[in-house]
C-alpha cells in the first residue's frame, strides 16, 4: 500500500495550528479545571469557541483554492485542535461513573445542540459578512450615479 | 506545570493534529462514501486511549501532556460536528444523526473499556 504524497507545506501549517490549539486548550483546562460534579466550562468553551470558529472558516474557505495553507492551519490546525472530542467522553465517564447521571445527559445534550448552533452561527457570520460591503467600496460617490 | 511541559505539550499538540489529517486523509483515499470514517476512527481511537492513560499509572505533568497535549489534540470536537453539518445539508440526515448517535455511544464504551483495561493493567 503506498501512502499519499502530501504538501510538507501544508502539514506544516496544521502542525503549526496544533501546538496553537493544543496550548489554547490546557491552558484553559489548567486554570480551570472541575470535579465530575460540576459543569466542566474549559472544555465546553473551547468546543463552543471551536465551533463557531471552524462554521466561519469552512464558509470562507471552501471555494479556495485547496493550495491555500489558511484552512490547514486555522481549520484542521487551530479549530481542529482546540476541540477535543476525547476529553468530552472521559468528563462523560466520569460523571456517570461518580452518579451525576443527570449532569452527564445535560452535558452530551447541551454541547452536541450548542456546538450546532455556534457552528451554523459561524457559517451565518461569514455569510453576512460577504453581504455587508462597506458603503465606500459599493458606490464611489466621484461616479456620480445614486 | 514548568516551561518543559507546556513545550511538550504543544509539540505533540502539532505532532497530533498532524497524525489526524493524515489519518482522515488515508481513509478518505481507500473506503469511497460520504460517511466521515476518518474522523470516527481517529475520536474512537483517542477515547479508548485516554480511558486507558486515565486509569493507568499517568499523574501530574505527564497526565496533562500525554492526555491533554497528545490524545485531546488528536480527537476533534469541532470537525465531528461540521461533517455531520455538511451530511445533513447534503441530504443524508440520517447519516449526520448516525454519526452524531454512534460518535457518541461508541465513543462512551471506548473510554470506559480503555478505563477497565488500563485499571487492570
Amino acid at each position: 500500500m503506498r501512502s499519499l504524497p502530501h504538501d510538507p507545506r501544508q502539514l506544516a501549517a496544521i502542525y503549526a495550528g496544533g501546538v496553537v490549539g493544543a496550548l489554547i486548550r490546557v491552558g484553559l483546562a489548567e486554570a480551570a479545571s472541575t470535579d465530575p460534579g460540576q459543569w466542566p466550562w474549559a472544555t465546553f468553551a473551547v468546543n463552543m469557541v471551536g465551533a463557531l470558529l471552524l462554521g466561519y472558516f469552512f464558509a470562507l474557505y471552501r471555494d479556495h483554492p485547496p493550495e491555500s495553507l489558511r484552512h490547514p492551519f486555522l481549520g484542521t490546525g487551530i479549530c481542529g485542535t482546540l476541540t477535543t472530542f476525547s476529553t468530552m467522553q472521559l468528563e462523560l465517564y466520569e460523571m456517570v461513573d461518580g452518579g451525576y447521571l443527570a449532569l452527564a445527559a445535560a452535558y452530551a445534550a447541551v454541547t452536541i445542540a450548542a456546538g450546532y448552533l455556534f457552528l451554523r452561527l459561524g457559517i451565518e457570520l461569514e455569510r453576512r459578512r460577504g453581504e455587508f460591503v462597506p458603503y465606500s467600496e459599493t458606490k464611489s460617490p466621484r461616479d456620480g450615479s445614486q | 506545570m514548568t516551561a518543559p511541559a507546556w513545550i511538550a505539550v504543544g509539540l505533540l499538540g502539532g505532532v497530533a493534529a498532524a497524525a489526524r489529517f493524515l489519518i482522515d486523509a488515508e481513509i478518505a483515499a481507500r473506503i469511497e462514501t460520504p460517511f466521515p470514517l476518518g474522523i470516527l476512527a481517529v475520536n474512537l481511537g483517542g477515547a479508548f486511549a485516554l480511558g486507558l492513560v486515565a486509569a493507568a499509572a499517568l499523574h501530574g505533568q505527564a497526565l496533562v501532556i500525554v492526555a491533554g497535549g497528545g490524545i485531546g489534540s488528536f480527537t476533534t470536537f469541532s470537525t465531528w460536528i461540521l461533517d455531520s453539518h455538511r451530511l445533513r445539508a447534503g441530504g443524508l440526515a440520517r447519516a449526520a444523526w448516525l454519526n452524531i448517535g454512534l460518535s457518541l455511544v461508541v465513543g462512551f464504551l471506548a473510554v470506559a473499556l480503555g478505563h477497565w483495561l488500563g485499571g487492570v493493567l
